[in-house]
């Protein structure tokens, strides 16, 4: 796994690099062998249902696991810091420093996401000031107005002085992802950044999220659970499913022709052609049964509870295939299910 | 804001005027004439009605009332009924002592309940903050007069460390002031500091909770730092609140308290007027009580404005 493949560019262009993250608490895994990589420029999807580990994922990287998780494993991030040092054995002071600054996210809550004591431009300004990004004061407070007018916010300068409160919840995340973005970071995580927006508004922050990353050349790790999200937000996608991710690729290829039943399950339900290709009242596909309680998934396949197509073989954990060449290597286009959907054996 | 001040002051006043009204009529629907009772079974008629007429006890009561609330304005709460003292400079007197009483406890209460309450909110998975927690608990359950007692028999009986009671004026004696402010005031703050610490502790325990202080972790702040520029305000309301109910406690527990060091505080006052049948002192030293604890809770309120920019909105 550790090994870089054969592929790969002159020019490591890598941002982060996940090899075998295991999150757990003392009696349970939550996460097993998650290995990733991205790279800069590039958006990537994390999807999967409740319960599937995305936040996880994304607070381990950043170091953010509640209380009474662990997690092992390997995670580097390149670009300010040095990509030789193993950010799960930084101490917190060290782990500081980055968050914020190299690395930072935008949470999916916005209605409590910031501080409801504090002016908006303070949040923002607090995050430069902490970083020393900014060479004065003076300085810092140009920059709040700035980032706020790049988030497209009205009237910048005023509503700098106003309360969360005083904002509407698209307002609001579009302060959160100025607050992130606040100091170019190498890598964004985006968890669930538009699932608590109305719809008319989630394509705008959306689509200023996008442009947030793209000015930066940023990497980015996208959590959702909706597809059409992924789609249209990212290249590449990875599929999570009771702690693991058992397929990626570039979202065409997955989404176009799923390998891993269980990702070919999540798309027949996400119904990406949308209303009009189903005229009459037919039942809606559902991957039958539920996500297991945490901890509770099987052993071999974490999918085969659920799959149609499971047997004996599952119950050993199925080998990761690759699926073609990908710059951010094999980890990055592939499965992990001996009966995959699409090619040979699908009947 | 302005309109949110000038509700809450009307509330204020209002509240002043019922209670002057509840202190009064409650001292009057009380059984027997005030000039009786304050003169003695053995006092001839002539004697009582003399006293009822001085102070005008054969007025109806509405005009009485009014002559009393008008006396309290101008801070002239009138004579004593037998040693025909002046009551002001009296309980101006006392209240200066029980002031400085009530005050240091608090503050005491305060520097003691803060960092122990952060602690064991922080704490609150480990040993040392689960044992501080049911010190705690146990602190809760004494009250102040058994601390005051216990704290006597140790640091002034048995280690001759301090006086066990009495009173001098600070700028007469600063050292035997505080000799004999300390243990008083220790014995008040103990009890108030447990209360207070675990109100600290759920409140910061739900801060942490929150989410912005992951939002604040996620700016690169670290937890000791984020819980102190973004925690510790947002828990203050609550905190406040029970700060403002303590105040008011301390206020009425001074009292007992008072009694324990034979301190001459306000509380003294009150139970030796009540004891030589004195109702117009009773009635003045109750409506300074309720005057404090009224404008506590203007303060309170004031406070949340303060604190809580969401609070500040205009009512709607």
């Amino acid at each position: 796994m550790a090994a870089a493949p054969a592929a790969a560019p002159a020019v490591d262009r890598t941002v982060l690099r996940v090899d075998g993250l295991s999150v757990g608490t003392r009696h349970t895994g939550l996460l097993h062998d998650v290995s990733f990589q991205i790279c800069r420029g590039e958006r990537v999807g994390l999807i999967g249902e409740s319960g599937s580990g995305k936040s996880l994922t994304a607070l381990a990287v950043m170091g953010l696991l509640p209380e009474g998780l662990a997690a092992t494993g390997d995670v580097r991030l390149s670009a300010r810091t040095p990509a030789t040092r193993n950010l799960l054995d930084l101490p917190e002071r060290d782990l500081a420093r980055l968050r914020g600054d190299g690395l930072s996210m935008v949470f999916q809550e916005p209605m409590t996401a910031l501080n409801p004591t504090m002016r908006v431009g303070d949040q923002v300004a607090e995050v430069m000031l902490i970083h020393r990004t900014q060479p004065s004061r003076g300085a810092v407070r140009r920059r709040v107005v700035e980032l706020l007018e790049q988030v497209d916010l009205p009237d910048p300068a005023h509503l700098a002085r106003s309360y969360p409160h005083e904002l509407s919840g698209g307002q609001r995340q579009r302060v959160v992802l100025a607050i992130a973005l606040a100091n170019d970071p190498a890598l964004l995580i985006c968890d669930e950044p538009t699932t608590a927006l109305d719809v008319t508004v989630q394509a705008t922050v959306l689509d200023l999220v996008v442009r947030g990353v793209e000015e930066r050349d940023a990497a980015m790790l996208f959590i959702t659970h909706d597809l059409g999200v992924v789609a249209t937000v990212c290249e590449r996608v990875l599929v999570m499913y009771g702690g693991r991710i058992v397929e990626a690729g570039p979202v065409q290829d997955v989404f176009g022709d799923p390998r891993h039943r269980y990702t070919q399950g999540l798309v027949a339900a996400s119904d990406l052609t949308g209303a009009e290709g189903r005229r009459e009242r037919a039942a809606l596909p559902t991957i039958p049964g539920s996500v297991p309680p945490a901890g509770r998934f099987p052993d071999g396949c974490v999918f085969r509870t659920r799959c149609t197509h499971a047997d004996e073989v599952c119950r050993t954990q199925p080998p990761w295939v690759p699926r073609g060449e990908h710059p951010a290597g094999e980890t990055a286009y592939g499965h992990a299910c001996v009966h995959p959907a699409g090619g040979y054996g699908d009947e | 804001m302005i309109l949110r001040l000038l509700q809450r002051l009307l509330v204020l006043v209002l509240s002043l005027a019922v209670a002057s009204v509840v202190v009064f009529g409650f001292m009057r629907v009380l059984p027997g004439d005030p000039a009786r009772v304050a003169l003695g079974v053995n006092a001839s008629a002539a004697a009582v009605e003399q006293l009822r007429t001085q102070f005008g006890l054969d007025r109806p009561v509405l005009v009485q009332y009014l002559d009393w609330v008008g006396g309290l304005l101008r801070l002239d709460p009138g004579i004593e009924f037998v040693s025909k003292a002046a009551i002001g400079p009296q309980i101006a007197d006392r209240l200066q002592v029980t002031v400085w009483l009530v005050v240091v406890s608090m503050v005491l209460a305060l520097a003691i309940a803060l960092p122990v309450g952060l602690w064991m909110a922080v704490r609150h998975r480990h040993w040392d903050g689960v044992a501080l927690s049911a010190l705690s608990q146990v602190g809760v359950a004494i009250p102040a007069f058994l601390a005051g007692i216990v704290l006597i028999s140790v640091f002034a009986v048995r280690l001759r460390w301090v006086p066990a009671g009495g009173w001098v004026v600070p700028a007469q004696d600063p050292v035997g002031f505080v000799q004999r402010l300390a243990l008083p005031a220790l014995s008040l703050a103990l009890v108030q500091a447990a209360v207070l610490a675990r109100y600290i502790r759920s409140a910061v325990l739900d801060v942490l909770r929150e989410d912005f202080l992951r939002t604040a972790r996620a700016k690169g702040l670290r937890p000791v730092q984020a819980l102190v520029r973004h925690g510790l305000r947002n828990a203050a309301v609550p905190v406040v609140t029970v700060l403002g109910l303590q105040l008011a406690t301390l206020l009425i527990g001074a009292v007992v308290i008072e009694r324990v060091f034979v301190i001459p505080g306000l509380g003294s006052l009150l139970l030796d007027s009540v004891a030589k049948r004195e109702l117009l002192t009773v009635q003045a030293v109750v409506m300074v009580l309720v005057v404090a604890v009224l404008v506590i809770n203007f303060v309170v309120d004031l406070l949340y404005l303060l604190i809580d920019p969401r609070l500040r909105a205009g009512a709607r």
